[in-house]
C-alpha cells in the first residue's frame, strides 16, 4: 500500500461535480481531505490517497482526464 | 560542530527533529532549520570568518552539518565584481555582478548541493538523487562522485548537450525520461515517495535550501561588510530568492552586519512566470503555468517557494521582471561583452530584468545593486550559438590576413 499527497486544483466547471466522491466510487483508493479552499469558481483540495500504487496512478490519470490539474503539494520536484 | 537545532514549520512553528523531513505533517508547511542564535553569536566574528579557505564552509557556524566532515569540492566565494562598464550602459553606477558560474560545476546549485549530499550522509544515506533541468543534475553528479556516494539523476531528454555532459562526465545513473514536464515531475515525485534514497531537493530540502543563503554572506563579507541596497536574483522554485535576505538576516542577527534594509527583485522567463505575473497582477496567490522558454535552468511551473517569494517581494519593495527568449540572448551578449562572463540562459535572464527594471524606474541610479549570475554559457551554448559574428576564414598569409581583416563589416582598421 502506498499514500500520496496531491493538491487538486478544480476549474470552474468542476466545482458542482463530485470528483472526490467518484475516485472513492470508482477505484481502490481511500481518498483523505487534508486541507480544501473552494468558492463558487475554483477550488483546491490536498487530498491523501491510499492504496495501491498503481491504482492510485489510475485514479489520478482519471481526475485529469475530467479536467482536474494534479501537482504534488510541495511544488515542483524538477529542478533547474 | 552545528548549531541546528531543530527543523521548524514555517506556517504552524510546529517542531521537528534533524531528520530527513520537509513538510510539515499537519499543515503541509515548509520545514525549516532553527539555530541556537545566542551560541553564533557568542561565537563568530568576522576576523575569525576572513581567516578561513575561500569557499562556503567558512560559514560553518550558520549551516546545518558539521563542516569538517562535510563533503566539499570548493563550493562558493565566487566573485563579486563591479560591473562598471554594465552599470553605465544600464545607467546604474553601481552595479556589482555576483559571478557563481565560478563554481566548481559552474552554477550556484554547489551550494545548495554541498549542504544537502554533507548532511544526506551525515543522516546515513548511501544514495543522493534528484530531478532536474541539468545544473542540479551536474552538481549531485559531482558531489556523490567525490563523497564515494551513489547518484541517480533525472532529466528530461530535451535538454542542452552541455548539461547533460555535465552529469555524464562523473558517472551517475542518468535517466532521460521521455515525456512532457509534467510528466517528469509526476514521475519524480512519485520516485521521492518511494526511494529511501536523498533526494537532494525534496527529502532533505529543509537543508538543501541553507545553502543558497551564504550567496548572501559572501556579498555582505565582499562589499566590506555591509547589505546592497538592491538585489536581482532569478527566481525558479523562489528558494535562492528567499534565502539570500534569510543570508543578510542571520549576519545582521549575528552581529556581523547592520540591519539590512534592501530591495529584493525577481527575475523571470516570460515563458515561465507564475511570479512575476501574479506580482504584476497585485495577487498574492500564483497559476502554475507550463514552461517554455530557452531558460530551462529556470523553467519551474510550479515553484515551491513562489508564495514566500511574493511576499519578499512585497515586505521589500522589490519588484518582478519578466524577458522574452530574445531579451535573454541580448542579456547574455551585453553581459558578456561589457564583463566578460559568459551566462547561461538563467543570467541572460537576470541582465535583461535588471535593464527593464532601471528603465523602468523600479531600480534607484543610486542603489548599490547586486546581479546574480547563477550559472554558465557554456551549459547552454545552443541558446546564442547561432546569432554570434563569424570568425575571419583566411590563408596562412599575411595578404590573406589583411585583406580580411581590412574586410571587416563594420569595423575600422
Amino acid at each position: 500500500m502506498a499514500v500520496q499527497r496531491l493538491r487538486f486544483t478544480f476549474p470552474t466547471d468542476l466545482i458542482k461535480e463530485p470528483v472526490i466522491y467518484l475516485i472513492g466510487q470508482q477505484f481502490e483508493v481511500i481518498t483523505n481531505i487534508r486541507m480544501a479552499d473552494v468558492d463558487d469558481r475554483t477550488g483546491w483540495v490536498i487530498l491523501e490517497l491510499e492504496g495501491e500504487a498503481d491504482e492510485i496512478a489510475r485514479s489520478v490519470a482519471w481526475a485529469e482526464s475530467r479536467g482536474v490539474r494534479v501537482d504534488p503539494i510541495t511544488g515542483d520536484v524538477i529542478e533547474g | 560542530m552545528t548549531y541546528a537545532q531543530n527543523l521548524r514549520c514555517r506556517e504552524c512553528s510546529r517542531d521537528y527533529p534533524l531528520a530527513a523531513l520537509h513538510v510539515c505533517d499537519f499543515c503541509f508547511g515548509p520545514l525549516e532549520v532553527l539555530y541556537d542564535d545566542e551560541g553564533i553569536r557568542n561565537s563568530v566574528s568576522r576576523e575569525a570568518i576572513a581567516s578561513r579557505p575561500a569557499n562556503l564552509w567558512r560559514y560553518r557556524e550558520f549551516l546545518p552539518c558539521d563542516a569538517d566532515s562535510a563533503i566539499n569540492i570548493g563550493a562558493g566565494f565566487t566573485p563579486l565584481i563591479h560591473a562598471k562598464n554594465l552599470g553605465k550602459a544600464l545607467g546604474l553606477p553601481n552595479l556589482y555582478i555576483k559571478n557563481d558560474t565560478a563554481n566548481p560545476t559552474w552554477s550556484f546549485k554547489d551550494r545548495v548541493v554541498a549542504i544537502a549530499s554533507s548532511r544526506a550522509r551525515e543522516l546515513g544515506y548511501e544514495k543522493l538523487a534528484c530531478a532536474s533541468t541539468g545544473n542540479l543534475a551536474n552538481s549531485v553528479s559531482a558531489h556523490a562522485a567525490a563523497a564515494g556516494m551513489e547518484a541517480v539523476v533525472v532529466i528530461p531528454n530535451d535538454l542542452e548537450a552541455g548539461k547533460v555532459l555535465g552529469s555524464s562526465i562523473y558517472s551517475p545513473t542518468l535517466v532521460k525520461v521521455a515525456g512532457n514536464y509534467d510528466a517528469v515531475n509526476r514521475l519524480c515525485a512519485e520516485l521521492a515517495g518511494t526511494r529511501n534514497w536523498a533526494f537532494v531537493n525534496v527529502n532533505v530540502r529543509p537543508y538543501y535550501a541553507e545553502g543558497s543563503k551564504t550567496l548572501g554572506f559572501e556579498v555582505a563579507e565582499q562589499l566590506g561588510w555591509r547589505a546592497p541596497d538592491h538585489c536581482v536574483v532569478p527566481i525558479a522554485s523562489g528558494s535562492l530568492f528567499v534565502k539570500i535576505l534569510k543570508g543578510l538576516n542571520e549576519f545582521a542577527k549575528a552581529g556581523l552586519i547592520d540591519p539590512p534594509k534592501t530591495r529584493m527583485s525577481g527575475a523571470q522567463a516570460t515563458g515561465c512566470s507564475p511570479v512575476a505575473t501574479a506580482w504584476a497582477e497585485g495577487s498574492m496567490n500564483f497559476r502554475p503555468q507550463r514552461p517554455d522558454t530557452i531558460a530551462k535552468s529556470l523553467a519551474i511551473g510550479n515553484p515551491a517557494d513562489g508564495y514566500y517569494s511574493l511576499v519578499q517581494l512585497k515586505e521589500t519593495n522589490g519588484a518582478c521582471a519578466s524577458v522574452s527568449d530574445d531579451e535573454i540572448v541580448a542579456g547574455m551578449k551585453l553581459l558578456a561583452e561589457t564583463e566578460g562572463i559568459f551566462a547561461e540562459t538563467a543570467g541572460g535572464v537576470t541582465i535583461a530584468s535588471v535593464k527593464q527594471l532601471a528603465a523602468a524606474g523600479r531600480i534607484d541610479p543610486d542603489e548599490l545593486v547586486v546581479a546574480f549570475i547563477t550559472g554558465a554559457g557554456f551549459k547552454t551554448a545552443e541558446a546564442v550559438a547561432d546569432t554570434l559574428g563569424p570568425a575571419l576564414e583566411i590563408d596562412a598569409t599575411v595578404e590573406s590576413f589583411e585583406a580580411a581583416y581590412q574586410d571587416r563589416e563594420g569595423v575600422p582598421a
